[in-house]
């Protein structure tokens, strides 16, 4: 839920990196922690189990710096893979400005995908969202890998309504800040052309 | 034209921060916090924060959303406040309207049961402030809307210039 402070002169967006266990989520959000300037970004939380999976979210607020007076803020958050968490997942959701689903290209993690993204559809469901309205890009990682789904076979399945999309290989960073810009402009354009308490409509790249 | 689903103005955040003020004052609190649900901050009062703010609103806010799925599966409706013990320093959390959540943090200088007291009187007034906040939504005029339609090309050339490789 984008929130305008007019008395501090900030403007806060919530993003959301959804998707299957181990499919790089976590990754993403390491990488732009690693390669945003030190002015650029907050303190990196993660709520991780010992064997470094996410068990709660990973945290991650940036600070755009200031347009037109106000200080923008993205907060980054990426959800517990593991479908035993799924109290988590559901809960980071609250209030979402806009996600990305991190879908892992392997063959062995294709049921797992679609798993994942029928998981998002009845968790936003609860908090009455709609996916069609939410400014959404998919994202397929591990694009590097030798098993990798074709990219058609991957939009054909999990991508159906054909949502902006973008290889990557997180782990080297590639696609990383693609995926981000695309998720993030959306938002933004969001924020300008939707009314107050109104629900926002997700606009096309 | 920029709108967010909720927004503060000027006025309301005077009065948010007036009402945690009286509240540090009466409770003999060292700080107040007002965040919304989705890990926001909304305002602060009180001593300057030695750690993260940002990242602080954020772990408060899971930490009651949690909080709330427990309550749902002992049958409760939710828990309207929670309660952090720690040697020093303790942290008393209470629901507001419209998810709005007030964060009271406090040392040995005061008793829980004092900042209980007060957190219910301060809660009675945020309440009736946020809830005029969100009516004023309903029927805000324009005269909010300071952002021009360059708004989102001017971040996004922001956004093009922060992020890369």
């Amino acid at each position: 839920m984008s929130l305008i402070n007019y008395a501090s002169r900030e403007i806060n967006c919530k993003l959301v990196y959804y998707g299957p266990g181990l499919g790089g989520k976590t990754t993403n959000i390491q990488y732009v922690y690693d390669k945003v300037a030190p002015e650029t970004k907050g303190k990196l939380v993660t709520l991780a189990t010992e064997m470094d999976r996410t068990l709660f979210f990973d945290f991650l607020p940036l600070e755009l710096g200031t347009v037109k007076g106000f200080k923008t803020r993205f907060h980054l958050y990426t959800v517990p893979g593991q479908v035993y968490y799924n109290a988590s997942r559901k809960l980071i959701l609250r209030g979402v400005d806009g996600i990305v689903f991190v879908a892992d290209s392997q063959e062995t993690r294709f049921d797992a995908n679609i798993e994942a993204l029928y998981n998002l559809h009845e968790n936003l469901t609860e908090h009455r969202l709609d996916l069609a309205k939410i400014p959404f890009v998919m994202q397929y990682n591990k694009r590097d890998l030798p098993d990798a789904v074709p990219v058609a076979e991957l939009e054909e399945e999990l991508n159906p309504e054909r949502f902006p999309f973008y290889e990557a290989v997180a782990f080297q960073g590639t696609g990383v800040f693609d995926t981000l810009k695309a998720v993030a402009k959306q938002v933004l354009r969001n924020l300008q052309s939707s009314g107050a308490g109104a629900p926002t409509a997700g606009a096309p790249l | 034209m920029v709108r967010a689903e909720w927004a503060i103005f000027e006025e309301d955040y005077w009065a948010i921060n007036n009402a945690l003020k009286d509240l540090l004052r009466s409770s003999n609190s060292t700080s107040a916090l007002l965040i919304d649900r989705t890990g926001q901050l909304i305002a602060h009062c009180g001593d300057e924060l030695q750690f993260d703010v940002v990242s602080f609103a954020s772990l408060c806010a899971a930490d009651f959303e949690a909080n709330y799925q427990l309550a749902k599966l002992i049958g409760e409706k939710d828990f309207s406040t929670l309660y952090h013990q720690g040697s020093n320093e303790s942290m008393y959390l209470s629901k507001i309207a419209r998810d709005v959540v007030l964060v009271v943090l406090f040392d040995k200088r005061t008793t829980l049961g004092l900042v209980r007291l007060r957190v219910k009187r301060a809660v009675d007034e945020l309440c009736t402030i946020i809830n005029q906040l969100f009516e004023k939504l309903q029927y805000r005029n324009e005269e909010y809307d300071t952002f021009d339609e360059n708004f989102a090309q001017d971040v996004e050339n922001e956004i093009d210039s922060l992020f890369v490789d």
